[in-house]
């Protein structure tokens, strides 16, 4: 998916009432994250790493029903055994004032590498989940969020 | 009513009228067809079970004229596929003749011309008719009657009785189960109240309770019809929360929650289910891309879309019904179970034809008795049309230009927005413009017509969005309704752009300019999500309009140009 960030003229809209459901969900004007600023994230974590792709199991809706409380499950596929494990996991998101969204450590004892929690997105955005696993393998996944104005339907 | 005899003279007559107007071959084509209840309940039945399905009724208890699209464009794997063919591509497509009887119900073009021949289609008790003879043919224990949701709104007696007219239909027609949608605008404690009492399931499987997503409704019931056991899960729109207003059910959520799908299908074959169907409110595309990554259903009846196909589409191994909306059509499948599964299949889309199906004598007291208090509003009549008025479409509809004329008018706005629904019914020139014809096009529980400005870069804004909602290449993030119907500017689109490069072109119609990026416009519109959305109803709006210019003659509409499709 090309980046959907935009410049200020969707909150404008957001905020002018008439179609507008979502006015309150957004932030005043400031700078929002871009996929830069996730990728120089990432970096910060784990320098030039190599992200694989698979094991992640990210849950979080097409579409937002409520920007403010974005439901997101994560999973990872892992035995959990001492020799093998998902040390962390991180959740960006591209479109939000600021990248970071959570960051959760496991240990083995932990049986499952699995959390979820609700997060607030200031628009159409994606959603950027890396695992760390013992052996210093990372894996990346990426889904798309869809915040819209609403109404108009069917 | 007419009867059948008065029905062949209307015909007869029609067709006399027909050559003597110049109507040309579809005219005296359509007007030399003989219909009657036999031939439309005809079916060679096969196996024991019945399954009859009826949705997006949108509280039609009489019968109506509706015209279905012109327009009904397919995007990415849904490009130039069923349902979204329109009038000759349709009509090859399931061999369907030009002028007939079928191409009158199923299409649009030389649509004026065959509801004279062919008249009002649906009808609660003509419904009645055929689920009766239904039953009676094949026992009621071996029928099962399911109805698709979108039942409660799109009348004025339904907005009066917060929907319990529609309740009262349902538990007289003796359905099993429904799906849900446009229900939850009468808010979450009137829903409830009528799931938790109705005498039929209120099937949910995808409304969880926002905070501790535990299921609000029952998600599945198992019937035991026709010797077998089916089970049917239901499935409200997913996208509730966000195509209509979300405080009017605060504490819900939805989604399509493909793997609870999944779950439940599991769950049904583990406690012995031989049938698996999901009566389904996603609209067609959707459930075209579920049923091939969900596995284990039979059949998906499908809705919200108003899709009516006179046959079934496969997907894999399962079947996919699309059963069309406001009463006009009532599908039967018989299904033939052999060895805990579908042998064999057979399927009907019945057109529910007013005037060559006899009135059920029940339902007609208890239609007659629900309209009775309201009688003097539905009659009135507000102004004549010489214009066909329809409304469905993707990108606009002649009603819906009769309504942005009433808001830019009434409301001294220059632009106006009306919601691109797919519900309200039609009116063929010549007809009154009753209240109860606008209601139909209009009666809902968040009707104000607002006042506002917006900048150019707004309204761009929110034609992108709404745009997005509708021709987003994955189903799975297509949101509503058709594009938002627009007053008094003009647009081009190209279907086949991503988000925010679709709209181009916007332009002032009164004076030909561009519509300035920066500068500021008085828009008007009406069913705003928002809370507290001030301004009076829709209706007063368009009454007050029609009051003065008492007859409607509308233009065809141009103002939008559409590519990529």
């Amino acid at each position: 998916m090309p980046s959907m960030l935009r410049d200020g003229s969707r909150r404008d809209v957001l905020a002018a009432g008439g179609l507008a459901a979502l006015a309150a969900l957004l932030a005043p004007r400031m700078a929002l994250a871009d996929e830069k600023a996730v990728e120089a994230e990432i970096k910060k974590l784990y320098g030039e790493k190599k992200l694989e792709s698979g094991r992640i199991k990210l849950d979080v809706p097409q579409i937002a029903e409520n920007g403010l409380v974005v439901p997101i499950n994560v999973e990872i596929e892992s035995t959990m055994t001492a020799d093998d494990y998902v040390k962390a996991v991180h959740v960006f998101a591209d479109g939000n004032p600021q990248p970071g969204i959570v960051s959760y450590r496991f240990t083995p004892e932990c049986g499952k590498a699995a959390a979820a929690t609700r997060m607030r997105l200031a628009q159409t955005q994606n959603i950027v989940c890396v695992a760390e696993m013992s052996d210093g393998k990372l894996y990346s996944t990426k889904s798309e969020v869809k915040v819209t104005i609403g109404g108009c339907g069917g | 009513m007419i009867s059948r005899r008065q029905f062949l003279q209307a015909t007869a007559a029609a067709s006399v009228i027909a050559s003597a107007s110049g109507l040309g071959p579809l005219g005296r084509a359509a007007a030399q067809q003989r219909l009657s209840q036999a031939d439309i309940s005809r079916f060679d039945a096969l196996g024991r079970l019945t399954i009859l399905h009826i949705t997006d009724v949108h509280a039609q208890l009489m019968p109506v004229y509706f015209r279905e699209p012109s327009v009904n464009l397919g995007v990415g794997e849904a490009n130039g596929k069923p349902p979204h063919l329109t009038d000759k591509e349709f009509r090859a497509h399931f061999n369907v003749a030009a002028g007939s009887a079928d191409a009158y119900a199923l299409t649009s073009d030389d649509f004026v011309s065959l509801a004279k021949n062919y008249g009002r289609m649906g009808g609660m008790d003509r419904i009645a008719t055929l689920v009766k003879a239904v039953r009676a043919e094949r026992g009621d224990d071996n029928v099962l009657l399911l109805d698709g949701g979108d039942t409660w709104q799109g009348s004025w007696t339904s907005l009066k009785t917060n929907g319990q007219d529609m309740v009262d239909v349902q538990t007289a027609l003796k359905i099993d189960a429904m799906s849900s949608h446009w229900e939850f605008t009468l808010g979450h404690e009137r829903v409830k109240e009528i799931a938790e009492k109705a005498p039929f399931a209120f099937l949910a499987q995808n409304v969880r309770s926002l905070e501790w997503q535990e299921p609000v409704f029952e998600a599945r019931k198992i019937f035991e019809r026709g010797g077998a056991k089916v089970s049917v899960i239901g499935q409200a729109l997913p996208r509730t929360a966000v195509a209509n207003p979300r405080w009017m059910f605060p504490d819900w959520e939805f989604g399509i929650r493909e793997d609870d799908i999944q779950k439940q299908v599991d769950e049904s074959r583990a406690a012995g289910a031989d049938v698996v169907v999901l009566l389904s409110h996603n609209g067609f595309d959707v459930d075209r891309k579920l049923a091939s990554r969900v596995k284990g259903i039979d059949v998906i009846l499908t809705a919200h879309t108003h899709d009516a196909m006179p046959g079934v589409l496969k997907v894999g191994e399962t079947i996919l019904i699309a059963s069309g909306s406001h009463g006009k059509f009532l599908s039967r499948l018989d299904l033939d179970i052999r060895d805990k599964r579908v042998a064999g299949y057979r399927y009907k889309l019945m057109p529910v034809f007013s005037d060559a199906i006899a009135a059920d004598a029940d339902m007609k007291t208890l239609v007659e008795k629900i309209r009775a208090p309201f009688a003097a509003d539905l009659s009135r009549e507000l102004a004549r049309t010489d214009s066909l008025l329809y409304r469905r479409g993707n990108f606009n509809g002649t009603f819906d230009d009769l309504i942005c004329d009433a808001m830019r008018s009434e409301r001294d706005a220059e632009i106006s927005l009306s919601p691109g629904f797919r519900w309200g019914g039609t009116l063929v020139p010549g007809d009154a413009i009753t209240f109860e014809a606008l209601a139909n096009a209009t009666a809902m529980t968040y009707p104000n017509c607002y006042r506002t400005e917006m900048t150019g870069e707004q309204l761009h804004a929110v034609l992108e969005d709404v745009a997005d909602n509708i021709f987003h290449p994955d189903p799975y993030f297509q949101g509503g309704g058709d594009m938002v119907r627009v007053g008094g500017m003009g647009y081009s689109m190209d279907v086949s752009k991503p988000v925010n490069q679709r709209i181009s072109g916007m332009t002032e119609l009164k004076t030909g300019k561009p519509i300035e990026a920066a500068r500021k416009y008085v828009v008007a519109g009406w069913a705003s999500v928002n809370q507290n959305t001030e301004g009076p109803p829709i209706w007063d709006v368009v009454e007050k309009y029609l009051a003065r210019v008492k007859t409607v003659r509308l233009e065809p509409n141009t103002s939008v140009i559409v590519t990529g499709a």
